[in-house]
Parts: structure tokens; sequence; C-alpha cells
């Protein structure tokens, strides 16, 4: 084995350390699809970087890494946000919600089924980022009391995440539908 | 249109069979999965657009804690190419760059910030050369050449084919009709970026998870340029998150992971940025394109004579391919007298351009649709009638010879016609919205394989088991456009269970017997085929197993909705868990494969090149868009879209929507929006071409999801897809391609609306607002001429 190898040469003298290792730890508070957690995340990490890696909720994707494409798309406090462009430490004492939290044990939510009947997801790799922001379009309406929806709003709600295989037609109907599902 | 069978599946109104794992987050995808003690890998990428590798040092980046292991071309010298007639590509340069952003070396490290930290600690030296990104320069230039080995300068491939006495039929014809069309490049964009993990067993396979849509090539290649025999390579293509052709072919840091997992004896996982998935590109080539048309007084297509100049980019790839598809695909869905074309595809210092959805026909498709236009306008005819009256028609052949069996292009002409309200709306919106129409074919597969071989293209192995489940085993490469779900339809169909009862496992070359994987179309029609004699060799079993315990012909015997049931009595049925374990004691354990082999006769004539393009059935589209033009701020927006498309058969109507609507999106978007721009010069002040830094001559100018804009809800108009049937006998139930045609007529389409809209014609893509107020000042210019006055005076 290579003495390069950082973690796992016993009985030689510790090398330099890596990048990596420099980096500051924190512990890090939040509440997570309902449930309080606490995560050692390194400081300059991204909130996506700390669910994929250190929490291995990988059903919030990477697209782009720069908050161009909204495939990490998760809610704060209710809010759509891009998680690859917050620093983890922000989200202390705060809820976040992603994609493994909608739904209750094992029943799909209303915005799962109608992009399941509609046919809504097809490489599913915006998926996940696509049902946060209507998720919150809908949770959204319901708090102000609105008892219609149309089109138009909920092209204006998912414009920030990008999908490259729909064409958005499937998509845009099946929250419309999970609207008057649930309404 | 024939009436619909009575098919408890097929035409079904069913979602897709692995959905759920999509909307719920739990799909692994490449970047997904992780293994113990796993490394992360990163690659060393050419700032140059073309220069020697005089020498590279990876000394200090191999001193850095958390390294582990360097890799260099020198490691894995072997040429490879997606198409072996043209191996111009290694995993790692070894000798020069040919583009900015060109592979040459690779570290892995204990994680990714480690493993980037290294590379900017290898030394490389570099003798700067000139840098050629224009295909015409470099078509001329003899001096400096890009790939030193090839026989043709900087050319890499040319394609004259002719078909009739073309130049006695242009003289012939009444209308001729000339026009340059530019088609700027364009990329795939899939949201996954591409990503690949690879293992070494202990007893030395080697396993490589890749974000591919062809593991059976990705397969071939890794062993070749790895030395190794096929035997010791697993390629596993987890859910990929979308491809268009941007997933076809090998890439570098398939080889890289491979490498260094040897090296370290450890897992090593390469995930692109998103950076280099645009370098990485192999996209919708940038063509220049020269088109004579000449029709007779009533409009028929006398001849057609084109000239194409393709920029391939650094490398080959299926560059041999899209030359001859260039023109091979273009003689479909009309009737042209004669035919001539010449294609050439030059080298230049770019990302290498491939196939993109829709592979070397939506340029030509393009062009060609928008010279008809011109010629409706030029005879004073509807653009529809004009189509109407040069239809090829079923069980025909184009005048370059390929068979042509269902042919649905005159529904998908009057569904468009009738759904926009084209007869009442055309040519009478006011000015600034506008219709046009265009209409397209494309293949179903390509009959041959990309290397030469008898075996068959698709395969599929299906088990029945006790509990009454049916094991479905296919090389066939689901890349979101559910592949698993169609093959689980015909599964399910024959054997008289519910789709859930089926479970699909695919593209894992060392379970699922071989499919070349998806690429020009072709899983429905193809691992389709498979899928149907796999399934009804098993259900002739059941059926006799079944008609033998109730004493009557196995043909009165039929398998569906978990039953085996006498047609002749109803009341007569037992559950399908009972049927396959009486078939099971009549014959043993049971299962059975199935296979599907391209037809050899009467699909294509017989001359060099004339099979490249040829496939067992074509798909067809026609569409309506409508546009509206800002004439204040030139732009253009794409309102609405009718897209009928003849798939053959419907085998799940959502899923063929869905590729319709997506297909409409893609085009529409580079009709107006997309350019993947690689700047042809670099920006020195003194005139001299910039060769490092800012501004480098072949630097990728629209790198990320920003600035290479891609449409969002906001910017794709209202698309109405419309699915027509015209079945073919070549295809399973009668089903040819839907994942690809349906994007050719978008673009000329809007180009047309916006003539309609605004009676000018922009033939150089895409149409953006400065070329639309730059015409329409032209226009105001000539019409000022006209009157004896000048414009803006």
């Amino acid at each position: 084995m290579d003495n390069r190898d950082v973690e796992t040469t016993p009985g030689r003298p510790l090398p330099p350390r890596a990048p990596a290792e420099v980096a500051q730890t924190s512990l890090l508070r939040f509440v997570l699809n309902g449930e309080p957690v606490i995560v050692a995340s390194p400081a300059h990490w991204s909130l996506l970087e700390v669910l994929r890696y250190q929490l291995r909720l990988t059903g919030t994707k990477q697209g782009c890494d720069k908050g161009d494409c909204g495939a990490c798309t998760v809610l704060l406090d209710g809010r759509p946000i891009n998680s690859c462009l917050l620093l983890a430490l922000e989200v202390e004492g705060r809820a976040v919600q992603t994609v493994e939290g909608l739904g209750v044990g094992g029943t799909p939510h209303a915005l799962q089924r109608s992009f399941d009947r509609a046919g809504a997801a097809q490489c599913g790799f915006c998926t996940p980022g696509m049902l946060m922001s209507a998720e919150a379009l809908l949770e959204g309406k319901r708090a102000r009391g609105d008892t219609t929806i149309d089109t138009a709003e909920i092209a204006e709600a998912l414009s920030g995440n990008l999908c490259r295989c729909t064409g958005y037609t499937k998509i845009l109907s099946a929250v419309a539908d999970a609207w008057r599902a649930t309404s | 249109m024939s009436a619909a069978p009575p098919y408890t599946h097929v035409g079904g109104d069913h979602a897709k069979l692995d959905a759920a794992d999509r909307l719920t987050g739990v799909a692994a995808f490449a970047d997904d999965l992780t293994l113990p003690r796993m490394l992360h890998a990163k690659i060393l990428r050419s700032p140059h657009a073309h220069a020697r590798i005089v020498t590279i040092d990876v000394s200090r980046a191999e001193a850095l804690p958390g390294v582990l292991a360097t890799v260099l071309g020198a490691e894995m010298p072997a040429t490879y190419g997606v198409i072996p007639w043209t191996p111009d590509e290694q995993a790692l340069a070894t000798d020069k760059v040919r583009y900015v952003g060109d592979a040459l070396a690779a570290v892995a490290a204990v994680d990714e910030e480690t493993a980037t930290a290294a590379l900017a600690l290898i030394d490389v030296v570099y003798e700067v050369l000139p840098a050629l990104c224009d295909p015409r320069a470099a078509m001329a230039n003899q001096d400096v050449l890009i790939h030193e080995q090839n026989r043709h300068g900087n050319v890499s491939k040319r394609v004259k084919l002719a078909f009739g006495d073309v130049d006695e039929a242009l003289a012939s014809g009444v209308h001729r009709i000339s026009g340059h069309y530019e088609y700027p490049g364009s990329t795939h964009a899939a949201l996954e970026p591409h990503c690949a993990l690879a293992h070494v067993e202990s007893n030395g396979l080697l396993t490589i998870w890749s974000a591919t849509q062809v593991p059976h090539y990705l397969h071939r290649e890794l062993s070749r340029v790895l030395g190794l025999p096929t035997w010791k390579v697993r390629v596993i293509q987890p859910p990929v998150g979308g491809a268009f052709g941007g997933k076809s072919e090998p890439f570098d840091l398939e080889f890289v992971v491979a490498k260094l997992a040897q090296k370290t004896g450890r897992p090593v996982k390469c995930l692109y940025t998103r950076e280099e998935v645009f370098l990485a590109h192999r996209g919708r080539h940038p063509f220049s394109m020269d088109y004579e048309l000449a029709l007779d007084a009533e409009g028929h297509i006398l001849a057609v004579d084109g000239h194409t100049v393709l920029d391939g980019g650094a490398y080959s790839s299926f560059g041999l391919v899209t030359t001859y598809y260039s023109g091979q695909l273009l003689c479909s869905p009309y009737t042209f007298g004669t035919y001539r074309f010449q294609s050439t595809r030059v080298y230049t210092n770019k990302p290498a351009c491939g196939p993109k959805r829709g592979h070397g026909s939506v340029q030509p498709r393009f062009a060609i649709e928008v010279q008809l236009d011109k010629g409706a306008a030029l005879l004073g005819i509807d653009p529809i009638a004009l189509r109407r009256r040069n239809l090829l028609g079923a069980d025909s052949r184009t005048v370059n010879g390929f068979h042509v069996g269902s042919n649905g292009f005159a529904e998908c002409l009057d569904q468009v016609e009738l759904h926009s309200g084209w007869r009442t709306r055309r040519g009478k919106l006011p000015y600034g919205r506008g219709l046009g129409v265009a209409g397209s074919t494309y293949i179903s597969g390509t009959n041959y394989c990309i290397y030469p071989t008898d075996l068959p293209q698709a395969a599929v192995q299906i088990c029945l088991d006790r509990s009454g489940r049916v094991r479905l085993f296919t090389g066939a490469s689901d890349i979101g456009q559910g592949s698993n779900t169609t093959l689980a339809v015909i599964a399910a169909e024959h054997l008289g269970v519910e789709l859930e009862d089926v479970r699909v496992v695919a593209a894992d070359t060392d379970l699922c017997p071989v499919d070349l994987g998806a690429y020009s179309s072709r899983q429905t029609l193809m691992a389709g085929n498979a899928c149907v004699m796999a399934a009804s060799k098993l259900a002739k079993e059941v059926r006799k197993a079944v008609a033998e315990a109730w004493g009557c012909s196995a043909k009165l015997v039929t398998l569906a909705s978990r039953r085996a049931q006498r047609i002749d009595d109803p009341a007569t049925f037992m559950s399908i868990q009972d049927a396959f374990q009486l078939a099971e004691v009549a014959i043993g354990t049971l299962g059975s494969v199935g296979h599907y082999q391209t037809p050899r006769e009467g699909v294509h004539s017989d001359y060099r090149g004339g099979t490249i393009g040829a496939s067992p059935a074509y798909s067809f589209s026609a569409h309506v868009a409508e546009v509206e033009v800002d004439t204040d701020t030139g732009d253009v927006t794409v309102l609405r879209v009718w897209a009928a498309h003849d798939c053959g058969r419907a085998l799940s109507p959502v899923l063929v929507e869905g590729q319709i609507e997506g297909s409409v999106y893609m085009g529409v978007a580079e009709a107006v929006m997309e350019h993947h721009y690689v700047m042809p010069t670099g920006l020195n002040g003194d005139g001299n071409p910039r060769n490092s830094g800012p501004g480098v001559a072949g630097l990728l100018a629209a790198s990320s999801l920003l600035d290479y804009p891609i449409p969002t809800t906001l910017d794709t108009p209202e698309i109405h897809a419309i699915i027509v049937e015209a079945p073919d006998p070549r295809g399973p139930f009668g089903a040819k391609e839907a994942g690809e045609g349906p994007l050719h007529p978008a673009i000329p389409a809007v180009a047309n609306a916006v003539f309609d809209a605004i009676g000018i014609r922009i033939d150089a893509l895409p149409i953006t607002p400065e070329k639309v107020l730059a015409a329409l000042d032209a226009q105001a210019a000539a019409a000022a001429d006209r009157h004896g006055g000048r414009a803006h005076a």
C-alpha cells in the first residue's frame, strides 16, 4: 500500500495534512424532514454536500453545482432554495425538507402520485427538485387560502428548475392535478 | 388507421415501471453510488486548443498528501473510436491536445478537493500550435494538421452520392430555389453530468458503473484500451439522468476510473463538472449548407442538390455516420425525382461533435423544409398542399434505395392542419404572428451494427417463476425514455401478467444478453421484437400445458389479467400462477430467449454507403408552429406547436407523448435559443490569435447552464402531441420509433412561421433578436429603395 494513503497506513509517521483535513468541521443541528439531526459538517460545505455525502440522502441531485439548474432544490423553512448555493452551517436551527420527506410512511405524496399518473418524470433527475418547488407553491397557496390555480403561476414557480426530457408539459399538468386532488 | 385490437397492456394507460423510484429519490444514479474506501478522480484538461505535449511531470502531484495515484496517456495509449473505422482518440492524450478541454492526465485522491488541488501540481510543457477553429480554413490549411496520420489533411470524411441525372433535372425545373443555411451547433445538456465508478474484484474482474447509453460499446472499448479480455470487464448502467446522444460513446472518465482502480486496488469515482459536460460535448454538428431545389410547374420535386460542410471538432466520434446521414436521411417523406449530395466533415480544434437526438438529419431537414416553404411561396400554393403533392407513401422506395414500409405522414399533415386551424388562420393572422409547417422522417434503429458482425442486434431472456412473476433480462438501455416499461408491456401482453409482475433487469453486461444500446431510436423496435420472440415462445408452452389439462386445443387458451382462460368458455379459468406451474411440470424450469436481427433483403440498395441510414422501419412527423415576433425587440416567441407523429403503434401512449413533447421542446430551443459557441479566434488587441488564458482561440464561450440557455417553463411553448398510428409489419405490435423523429420538424416549422409572421427568412440559426432586427432593417431599406426613397434617412 502506498505510504501517501493517509487513511490506512499504520505504523508510519503521518504525512502533512491533506487539504480536506485542514478544513474546520462543526457540529450542525437542524430539523430534517421533521426529525432533529446533528451532523458534522466541514465549514465550507454546502447544504447539498452535507445532505448527499454526510447524511447519504442522495435523492437531492447535483446538476451544475452553481445554482443554474435547480436539481438540488430543497425547502428551507418552507421556501425553495438551491442547496448547492447555501453553506450548510447556515441551516443551523432551521427546518429543511428534501424529496425523502415527501409522503409519509410509504404513502406517496399527492404530487408524486400525480407525476406518476401523468408520466411527468422521464429520466427523473430533475424530478426531486421539481417536486420540492411544486410543493412550496402548493403549500404557499394553501397558506394564503387560494382556491384556484392556473398554468402561468405553476410555470412561474417551476421556472428555476430545468428539465431536459419532458418539455414541461406533463409536469405543469401534474402539478395542477395534485392541487385539484388535495383542495 | 386500423381499429385497435383488444390488447390488455399495449396502448394502455400505464405509468412507468420504475417511476416510483425516480419520484421518491430512491433511484440510485451513478453519482449516488458509494463503495467502501472509494477514491475520487479528477482529470487534467488542456488550456490550449492545439498543442504538442513536450513533457508532463506528475511528481509534485503525487507528493501531495491524500493523492493515491496518477495516470497518464502512455499507460493506456491504444487509440479507439466508437466507429471502428476511425479510431483517432486516446483515453488521455499522449502527444498532442486538440481542443481546449482535451484530457491528458488524471489523479485519484481521498476526496475531490484533494484531487483538484493535485491537478494544479501537474507540470506540463506545451508547444503551442496554431488553432484551427473554422472548418473552411481548416480544410484549406495543409500545413497545420490536427491528426497527422489522417490521409486527407484536415478532412475527416467526405461523401458524394448521386441518384439520377441531377443536372438535367435541375435544368428542366420551372422553379429553381437556391438557399444557404447555417446550423450553429448545439449540445445535449442532460441534467445528470457524466459519472463513472470502477471497482476491481479480488478475482481481477473490473466492474464499471457508468452513466452511459451504450453499455455494450463501452464494454468493447474498455476491454480494448485496457488490454483486458471482455469477460474480465463488466459494465453496469445505473438509472441515467438523460442522455440524448451525449452518452453514446466511451469518455475519458470511464478509462480513467478503471485504470486508477487497477492501480490503487480501491474503487474510484469520477463525476464531471458541468463545464466538463459541455467540453465532452459530442453534440449536434455545426452545418453550413447550400441547397438547390427544382420544382415543376405543379410543384413536384424534380431535383435536390446539396453541399454541406460539417464542423466536426477534434475527433471523429460518430462523424463517419453523421456525414452519410446528412444526405441519406433526407429522401423521405417526399419523392425526389433526382438527388445528389456532397458532405464534408472537417476536423477543427473544438470539442468533438457527434450524435444528438435526430443524429445527422436535423440540420438538413431544417434546410429542405424551408426550401419547400420558399417553393410554395414561389408557386403561390399552400405549403401543406405542396407537401401533399410530393408524398412518398407506404410500401415505397426512396430515390436512394431505402424501402419504406408503413407511412402515416399524410395523416400527420391532416392532423396538424386540422388542430392548428391552418386553413382559416394561416396567412390571415395579424402582422407579427404566423403559422409554419414542416415534416420529417426518422429511422427505427440502423439496419447494421456500427462494427461488422452477423450477430443479433438485440436479445431478451425471460424466466417465469412459480409465483406467477416474470423476470426479463435485457441489454437494452433505459435512459429515461422508458424502454424497461416498453419491454414489460410486451412481456405482460404475451404472458397474461400485470406490469408490476415483470421485473426488468437491464443493461448489465454480466447478467444480460447483448443489446447495442439506446441510440438511433432502436430500442422499441429491436429489443421489442426480441422480447416478442422470447415471450411468445413461453406463452405457447404455458397455453399448451393448460390446454392439456383442460383437454382442449391450445388455440382456445388465452393468457390475460393474471389468468389463463378458455376463449369459448370464459367460466373456465385458472390463475396465471397455476398455469405457469402446469407448464413447469410439463417441460421443466421455464425460460426462453429471443433475439432480433434486421432484415437483410430488400431494405436498401447495393451501393457503397447504401446501407448507412437504412432501417427496418421509418417514423414520420409533421408539425405546425405558431409564433409571435416582436418587431421592436426582435424577440421570437413560439406560442404553440402541434406535433403529429406516426410511431406505428403506441405501446405506451403516455411515454410516446412524452417523447413528442420533449422532442418539440428541444427542437424549438435549437430554433431560437441554443448555440454551443466556441470562440473562433482569440481576443488579443494586436490582432494576433491568443493561444492561452482568457479569450484563447477555441475556448468554449458558454460552458454553464446559465450561459448556454436551455428553455425554462417560461420559454417553452404550449405543445400539443398527436399520436398517429400506421402499424409497421416489421415492428413489435407494429411499433416504430418515437424518441428522435419528432424533433426534426420543430426547427423549420418555427422558421417558416416567422416568415408567415413578418415576411422574413432567417436561414442561419438560431433565430435571435439581433438577426430579426437586422433583417427587418434590410426589409425596410429594400422597400424604401423600391419606392425611390432611402430608408432611415
